[in-house]
């Protein structure tokens, strides 16, 4: 059988590495924008100095050979379902038994005025990396518009060069959209902290040409104009399906896809980015841009083509971010603003670097989500607690079972307890924490 | 104004070490015969060599080179005519054993070269040792502290900016530069210390002032050495300051070579006892087996008795248990003094480690024959040291007790590797254990043959070449001078065989391991970049699997630079034979698959 995966980012190339270690059909992984899989996560690293980009290459080169997973550099025009064929930009067609859209996302524009300036760009490939790269020589300063997880990168970045940059960001707080006030004020303190000029409640409105096609400025809806010789747009990402829009593959937002990842039409599929569920698990959304979604769909796909027909199931939502120094980890939901049915112990450092949520159900106190900043969370323990429907006060006393910071570490579980306690007039104990990982494995092992 | 800081930093440290090193120059030297008579301790040889001494008489070299040029002139026409006289006069030539005990040796022409060398020294250095000094170390302390500040103006986290931009940190000129000196440093430490006379005489006051007697290069090396480790840990603290495992590990290796290594042989030395580095182990320690070493230890009674007892009972106990509670790091990342340069004074080459698997299949090879080498080399030397008879340990019984202990070791390998899952492969401890067998056939058959030396080279030959090749050449020069050039562990991950020994521990039966956080892993790079051991820990996070390698030190610096926190160094024996097993970060359960196949 021969197979075909357009794109070589994490989903695809995930696909491909199952579908090897299942299988010998023939896989060909094809990529307009590099040689070689790396990790898409890794690119701010590559900006600052921190590693190279060959250092982000999850597998070295040689591993593609040595599974036989062919690797073609170009760009996909289109495919036609009754030939079975794909075209490339090279003028060459390929044939396929099996089809892999994988091809991730672009970032979002709002069509503002100028945005086609020379000088305004996302960040989401290693072309706008390069792009970036070129326009920070000399650069004066930069404005960064949107704050979500790559505009907070995109700000770390240029500020690691020390180029002078404003950040504009809609909300009220710093993705407020997703984080509930106290965790989003904790990362706006920070960024302030960092000496980052954060303009909150502040949109774009439209970017100023300079005269010659390059940008000179940016206007805000406050009415003021920032001089700027670069502009970084990270106002969110969208499925990268442009290049599709016109065959016949179903598509809303993405590409629209079944319980299997199977498209409207035969021996297509989509994962990763580009693909949007038709019915996504309770709890969760169509289109998850993320690493982990990406990864799980594909070994799911390459176990339905290898083995079985299997259905998506990513299971317990967990996600993890950096802002700057500060850690950022969750599983299950914390959404912004509390369901009424629910309730939440909130416990913050008084130094306000560090917190623990957990949210709970009022009526049942079933917990239903673990948010934690500035402290590392066992991803394990979190997730077999929220599967097994743990009640607040199984989960409390077993607390220290959650923490995975570095040893030696100052451990706060006592202090979340007693604020338990205190809220709830409880007077429930700390279990020892002596042999915590036996106690651990035991635990998951229970 | 960070960057303003950064710079003066530099050019204070870059004038500290130009006055540092012009400090080698600002000496003359005029023969002192007197001295040279008392270095060779030879009567005839010293009447052999002095009419050559004449062109050097009264004559002043203005650096050690000339000098030292000039006197192994006079040195090699003395041997010369030494050895003319003894055929001629004699009739002995180098067939007769004779010979060799009368004839000026060439390792005595190279030993007597520093004393004489430190005896014929006159000029600025010598009046002005204390001022030269004290001014390198303020030079060296003020440019450092300036370079490190802005550190501790910036808000704590990683700090890993700019490093593989960074010329001197990636392998660019300055870096280069660097490794060719610290290369320099160490071949002239080893083989040439005659021109370190200035060096030397820089420290001479503090030597006489900590145990009475002139400084000797080891000295020198030792306060530098232990210097370096407190400067480049105070970088450490610094940088690592929102992370308490590097906060209290930095402080250990501080605490270990100033104590440890420095202060207390200086302090046993001054009161006459003998005065080894407590910490250190067999066979890092090589030497500790030697007959001057045991019969020093032997010789100076009870104290003696327990440093023999002691570095026995840390070798075959000390290593097994504490490793066996807390993986190699008790030691390579918290206690030894090899370690703890490479962690602070190499902390920021530690990325120039090769991740490839070619480097570390030529490890496990190098590592491993690195430590055959040291337990042939040790028993050789034991066996001719102990005598052939009589009621106590005799060279037969001693060879019949290690080889009892190698076997014991093979035989508790193969015990755990069975019921160890994530165990070394088969074939490997099938090799170990052929190489075991072939040390203890080989030994057994010359020793039952009645040879005198067990491993066909004489053992003097052996633990010279051992001295030379591992521990000057692989451990000094290249293992510190090719830090910028390789990472800050190449002596620790090819070349140790104590580092093979925990190792092996580690990677049989520990409790320790790196636990990966379930799915977390963002596949960055950042993990195996900044691994100093050239563990591609990325390559085990992403699937899930726990880190289990003989090789990791337990550093922790993966965990330090991981930005979504997969990974912490922890010890447990619950699962400790299927420790690494697991791969978590497989979303179709592994049974799921095998229930299909
Ligand atoms: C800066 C940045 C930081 C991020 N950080 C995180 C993070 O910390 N955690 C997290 O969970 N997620 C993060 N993400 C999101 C995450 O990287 C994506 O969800 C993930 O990479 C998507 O993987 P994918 O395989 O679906 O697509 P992609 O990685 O986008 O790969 C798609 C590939 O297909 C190629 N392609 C597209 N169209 C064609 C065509 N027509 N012909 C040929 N090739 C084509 C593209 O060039 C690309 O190489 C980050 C994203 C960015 C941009
Ligand atoms: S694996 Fe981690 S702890 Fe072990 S040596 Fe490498 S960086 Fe250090
Ligand atoms: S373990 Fe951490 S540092 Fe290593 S690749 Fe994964 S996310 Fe990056």
């Amino acid at each position: 059988m021969r197979i075909i995966i357009i794109g070589n980012g994490i989903s695809g190339a995930t696909a491909a590495r199952f579908i090897r270690k299942w299988s010998d059909h023939s896989i060909t992984m094809i990529s307009a924008e590099s040689d070689y899989f790396f990790s898409r996560t890794a690119l701010m690293y590559v900006y600052m100095g921190d590693l190279r980009l060959k250092d982000t290459r999850p597998y070295p080169p040689e591993f593609w050979k040595k599974n036989n997973i062919q690797l073609i550099k170009a760009r996909v025009t289109g495919f036609d379902k009754d030939t079975k064929t794909v075209a490339l930009d090279t003028g060459q067609q390929l044939s396929y038994d099996k089809l892999i859209i994988a091809t991730g996302s672009t970032p979002r524009f709002f069509g503002w005025p100028g945005q086609e300036l020379e000088g305004v760009r996302g960040l989401y490939s290693l072309q706008d990396l390069e792009y970036i790269e070129k326009y920070s020589k000399d650069l004066k300063r930069a404005v960064v518009v949107g704050g979500g997880l790559i505009g907070i990168e995109l700000a770390e970045m240029l500020h690691s060069r020390g180029i002078p940059l404003t950040f504009l960001v809609r909300e009220k707080h710093y993705w407020d959209n997703i984080l509930p006030p106290e965790e989003s004020a904790m990362v706006t303190r920070h960024i302030l902290d960092n000496g980052i000029d954060l303009r909150l409640d502040t949109a774009l409105q439209s970017i100023i040409d300079n005269g010659t096609g390059r940008v000179e400025a940016v206007q805000t809806d406050k009415g003021e104009q920032i001089k700027c010789g670069f502009v970084g747009i990270t106002t969110g990402v969208q499925p990268n399906i442009d290049w599709i829009r016109n065959s016949e593959l179903e598509c809303e937002h993405g590409i629209l896809v079944d319980d299997q990842l199977q498209t409207n039409l035969p021996d297509v599929y989509a994962i990763g980015d580009c693909a949007q569920l038709r019915q996504a698990q309770p709890g969760r959304k169509a289109i998850e841009a993320v690493w982990y979604t990406g990864r799980m769909m594909g070994e799911t796909l390459a176990f339905t083509i290898c083995k079985k027909p299997k259905a998506y199931r990513p299971g317990i939502w967990f996600n993890s971010a950096k802002f700057f120094h500060l850690e950022y980890q969750v599983y299950g939901s914390v959404p912004a603003s509390l369901p009424t049915d629910q309730d939440t112990l909130y416990w913050e450092h008084p130094d306000g670097k560090k917190s623990l949520r957990i949210n709970f159900y009022r009526s049942s106190q079933v917990v239903s989500g673990f948010q934690a900043m500035g402290i590392r969370l066992r991803h394990e323990v979190c997730e077999k607690w929220l599967k097994n429907e743990a009640l607040l006060e199984e989960v409390l006393p077993n607390l220290a079972l959650a923490n995975f910071d570095p040893e030696f570490y100052r451990r706060h579980e006592k202090d979340i307890v007693k604020l338990f306690n205190q809220r709830f007039g409880k007077n429930i104990r700390l279990q020892p924490r002596r042999n915590i990982l036996n106690k651990v494995y035991q635990f998951l092992k229970s | 104004m960070h960057d303003a800081f950064r710079k003066a930093g530099i050019i204070i440290i870059i004038a500290g070490l130009g006055l540092f090193t012009a400090s080698l120059w600002m000496s003359h030297f005029t023969l002192q015969e007197k001295s040279l008579e008392e270095g060779l301790n030879n009567e005839y040889h010293y009447r052999m060599t002095a009419p050559f001494l004449v062109s050097m008489q009264g004559k002043t070299f203005s650096n050690s080179f000339a000098f030292n040029r000039a006197l192994h002139k006079a040195l090699e026409q003395g041997q010369e005519a030494i050895n003319n006289d003894l055929r001629e006069n004699r009739g002995l030539g180098p067939s007769d054993s004779e010979y060799w005990s009368l004839t000026l040796q060439d390792y005595a022409i190279q030993s007597v070269k520093l004393p004489v060398t430190r005896a014929s020294v006159g000029g600025f250095l010598p009046q002005n040792a204390g001022f030269v000094g004290l001014s390198v170390l303020l030079l060296l302390l003020a440019g450092s502290l300036l370079y490190f500040y802005p550190d501790l103006k910036r808000i704590p986290g990683i700090a890993n900016n700019g490093t593989f931009k960074s010329g001197w940190q990636n392998r660019g000129w300055p870096g280069i530069l660097l490794g060719g000196y610290l290369t320099a440093f160490y071949i002239a430490l080893y083989f040439f210390p005659e021109h370190l006379t200035g060096w030397i005489m820089l420290v001479d006051p503090l030597s006489h002032y900590l145990n009475g007697n002139p400084a000797s290069q080891w000295f020198m090396y030792g306060l530098l050495y232990t210097l370096v480790i407190a400067v480049m840990g105070v970088r450490m603290l610094l940088r690592y300051r929102h992370n308490a495992y590097q906060l209290w590990r930095t402080l250990s290796v501080m605490f270990f070579q100033t104590c440890f290594a420095f202060l207390l042989p200086q302090l046993l030395a001054a009161l006459n006892r003998p005065a080894p580095d407590l910490k250190n182990i067999w066979p890092l320690d090589y030497s500790f087996f030697f007959d001057y070493r045991i019969d020093e230890m032997i010789s100076s009674g009870t104290f003696g008795f327990f440093l023999l007892f002691w570095g026995i009972a840390l070798m075959l106990i000390g290593v097994p248990v504490f490793t066996y509670f807390f993986g190699k790091r008790w030691y390579c990342s918290w206690v030894c003094g090899c370690g703890g340069l490479a962690e602070t004074l190499g902390d920021p080459f530690r990325q120039l480690s090769d991740k490839s698997l070619g480097a570390w299949r030529i490890e496990r090879w190098l590592i491993h024959l690195v430590l055959v080498f040291a337990v042939v080399m040790t028993i050789a030397v034991l066996y001719a040291y102990l005598p052939t008879e009589g009621p106590g340990l005799t060279g037969r019984r001693f060879f019949v007790l290690s080889s009892l202990l190698l076997l014991i070791a093979i035989g508790l390998i193969w015990f755990y590797n069975q019921k160890a899952g994530a165990g070394l492969p088969v074939r490997t401890v099938q090799i170990g254990t052929v190489v075991a067998l072939f040390v203890i056939g080989i030994g057994g058959w010359r020793l039952i043959s009645g040879e005198s030396y067990l491993y066909f080279l004489d053992h003097y030959r052996l633990r010279s070449w051992y001295g030379f090749l591992v521990g000057s050449v692989f451990a000094g020069v290249v293992g510190t001078g090719f830090y910028p050039l390789m990472g800050n562990r190449v002596w620790c991950r090819f070349g140790c065989p104590l580092a093979a020994y925990l190792g092996l521990v580690q990677r049989i039966r520990s409790r320790f391991r790196i636990t990966t956080n379930g799915g977390q892993c963002i596949s960055c790079g950042n993990c195996s970049a900044y691994c100093e051991m050239g563990i591609d820990v990325r390559a085990y996070a992403q699937k899930g699997q726990d880190i289990l390698r003989s090789s990791c030190v337990g550093c922790g610096i993966c965990a330090a630079v991981c930005p979504r926190g997969v990974l912490k160094l922890e010890n447990g024996s619950a699962d400790i034979s299927e420790r690494a097993t697991a791969l978590r970060a497989i979303h179709i359960s592994e049974t799921e698959v095998r229930l299909l196949d």
